[in-house]
């Protein structure tokens, strides 16, 4: 990673990195080392007075079933939001990949929901299952007779913020999907043609494996993004609710913390999050390195 | 394709036009919610064709506001603050990490890995897992309900400095041999060589980073209190969720597609852009 030919310089370089640098300690160096440490204190409700407690925050949060219960709402929201997500744009990309006419154009029609913020796709799904108004309600309630109202149905809350998260992040997997099939070698698929494996088969055989790589690589980003990145959803549409059924661990900390100003609970709910950041982002990291070598 | 197969060329064309349009029907319904009169929002089933009250119900929720609270305030101002903050993210972003990437690259000092590192450690500490502590820092240097509170915190970017870096990386060092003897100084060389070869990875980034700044939510719903500053995002979540009335949707799906219409149109007319950011930024 080292140029041959450099500059002469002493201060410059210096000067270069300062509002980088500045900018990272003072908002998030110096905040992540205050959520470690608020984790191992505790303050007392006037301020003023705090004592370090060791692990009694930890304690106190382990032992709690709240949190276990949105430690198993987290990660079965986690899981169908990636498992969806990969599924169904999977199965775009390989159709969209076939067809000769009109790629381009079916690529251009897919890749907007992107550029829509969570919070948004929140309010979006809301107005669609809103159990007074909502056509596609209606359609359940009315028209097949099932009953749905997600303001006081937990199940049906997860089911819709598992649904708006994975619309939002279709447009990333099937981009990422579409590179990746595009990128098999055409002389690969035509061997296998040739000696007679059909559609169905050479997916399987020769597509499927090749794609795995992009296919693990996207399920990481879909994890991170499912517990990182879907806070907006969630507050635009549920707000945890009902009854805490879709409360995953990002909104409880907010929630906890902001809300409910118990700061040493907050705080160890973040030390515990910040060590699953890091273990996600060092599997992505690792798994980039072995990809280059492909 | 590798053999012609009619049936099943019909059925990748049949499937990939049911997503289309299942993924679109969100959107289509919003526009159609806010296309009709208030009345008629609040009778199911909703129409699903396109009513005759768009310019009105854009016209009051852009000039005029609605209902209590952030609604109020009209439209344009939160749209002008996301704006702000959108592009002051991107900009921002852009330009100190460029230069960070310059100063690693190009130079040799003590601590550059260091320095390297402590950028890199920004990739493994998103806003969620720190909120309070980072709230409290911004509340201690009194940037609470400012501009520079929505936007400087969020600018550090390991993912753009490594993108620079990168392409750095790859700038043949002949050129910079060819600078020297031409007697260019470091900064003569960035300004001068660097920045514009640069030009293709910086519209990428900014297309990436335009769209995250304006979709920025949890952020700026801690440090604003005051209507003035709220983002569109924003302002639109809070007039969904109003417990004292009744939603009123047909302004509601007007601020919905207001808030999603600048990066939709980023993303569809710089689509080339758009897909080199996402793919480099994961690099």
């Amino acid at each position: 990673m080292n140029k041959r030919v450099t500059f002469n310089a002493k201060l410059l370089p210096y000067l270069l990195l300062a509002p980088q640098i500045a900018v990272t300690l003072a908002f998030f160096i110096w905040p992540s080392g205050q959520a470690l440490w608020q984790s191992v204190i505790l303050e007392d409700a006037f301020g003023g007075n705090t004592r370090f407690v060791g692990l009694a925050n930890f304690e106190r949060l382990l032992s709690n079933e709240g949190y276990w219960a949105s430690v198993r709402v987290t990660l079965f929201f986690s899981f169908m939001v990636a498992s969806l997500g990969l599924g169904f744009s999977l199965l775009l990309a390989t159709m969209a990949d076939r067809v000769v006419r009109g790629a381009i154009a079916y690529k251009a029609l897919l890749v907007w929901p992107y550029a829509v913020a969570p919070a948004v796709a929140g309010v979006l799904f809301g107005f669609l299952f809103n159990p007074s108004i909502g056509i596609v309600a209606w359609f359940l309630n009315k028209g097949i007779g099932y009953e749905f109202n997600y303001v006081i149905n937990g199940g049906q809350a997860l089911f819709l913020v598992i649904l708006a998260a994975t619309w939002n992040q279709i447009s990333y997997n099937f981009l990422f999907f579409l590179a990746g099939l595009q990128s098999i070698p055409r002389s690969l698929i035509e061997a296998a043609a040739i000696d007679g494996a059909g559609p169905v088969w050479r997916f399987w055989t020769i597509t499927f494996p090749l794609l795995s790589p992009t296919g693990f690589f996207l399920l990481v980003v879909n994890i991170i993004y499912a517990f990182f990145g879907t806070f907006g959803v969630i507050d635009a549409m549920t707000k945890g609710g009902p009854a805490r059924a879709t409360e995953i661990l990002v909104f409880k900390v907010y929630n906890d913390g902001f809300r409910g100003q118990d700061f040493g609970g907050s705080a160890a709910q973040s030390a515990i999050l910040m060590a699953i950041v890091v273990a996600l982002t060092v599997i992505q990291f690792r798994f980039i390195e072995r990809r280059i070598q492909y | 394709m590798v053999e012609n197969r009619p049936l099943l060329t019909f059925l990748s064309h049949f499937v990939v036009l049911s997503g289309v349009v299942i993924i679109a029907f969100p959107l289509w319904m919003t526009f159609v919610g806010s296309t009709h009169d208030q009345t008629t929002m609040l009778r199911a089933p909703l129409p699903l064709w396109p009513g005759e009250h768009m310019l009105e119900n854009y016209r009051t929720v852009l000039f005029q506001g609605f209902g209590t609270g952030a609604a109020r305030t009209p439209l344009y101002v939160s749209l002008l603050n996301s704006l702000i903050m959108a592009l002051g993210v991107c900009v921002g972003k852009i330009a100190i990490s460029i230069i960070a990437a310059y100063a690693v690259v190009y130079f040799r000092f003590p601590l550059r890995m260091l320095f390297f590192w402590l950028i890199f450690l920004t990739l493994m500490l998103p806003v969620e897992v720190r909120i309070v502590p980072t709230y409290q820092v911004v509340a201690s240097l009194g940037m609470v309900d400012s501009y520079s509170g929505l936007i400087v915190p969020l600018i550090a970017s390991a993912t753009a400095t490594f993108l620079f870096r990168q392409f750095f990386l790859s700038v043949p060092d002949e050129l910079t041999e060819a600078a020297r003897i031409d007697g260019a100084g470091p900064v003569r060389f960035f300004i001068d060589i660097l920045l514009p070869m640069s030009r293709t990875s910086i519209a990428a980034l900014f297309v990436i980073q335009f769209i995250y700044g304006w979709n920025q939510y949890l952020w700026p719903l801690l440090i604003t209190t005051r209507e003035g500053f709220y983002t569109v995002v924003m302002t639109l979540s809070r007039q969904v969720n109003t417990v004292d009335a009744a939603p009123t949707w047909n302004w509601i799906m007007a601020m919905a597609m207001l808030a999603m219409l600048p990066p939709v149109l980023v993303v569809v007319f710089m689509q080339r852009q758009f897909i080199k950011g996402l793919v480099d930024t994961e690099k």
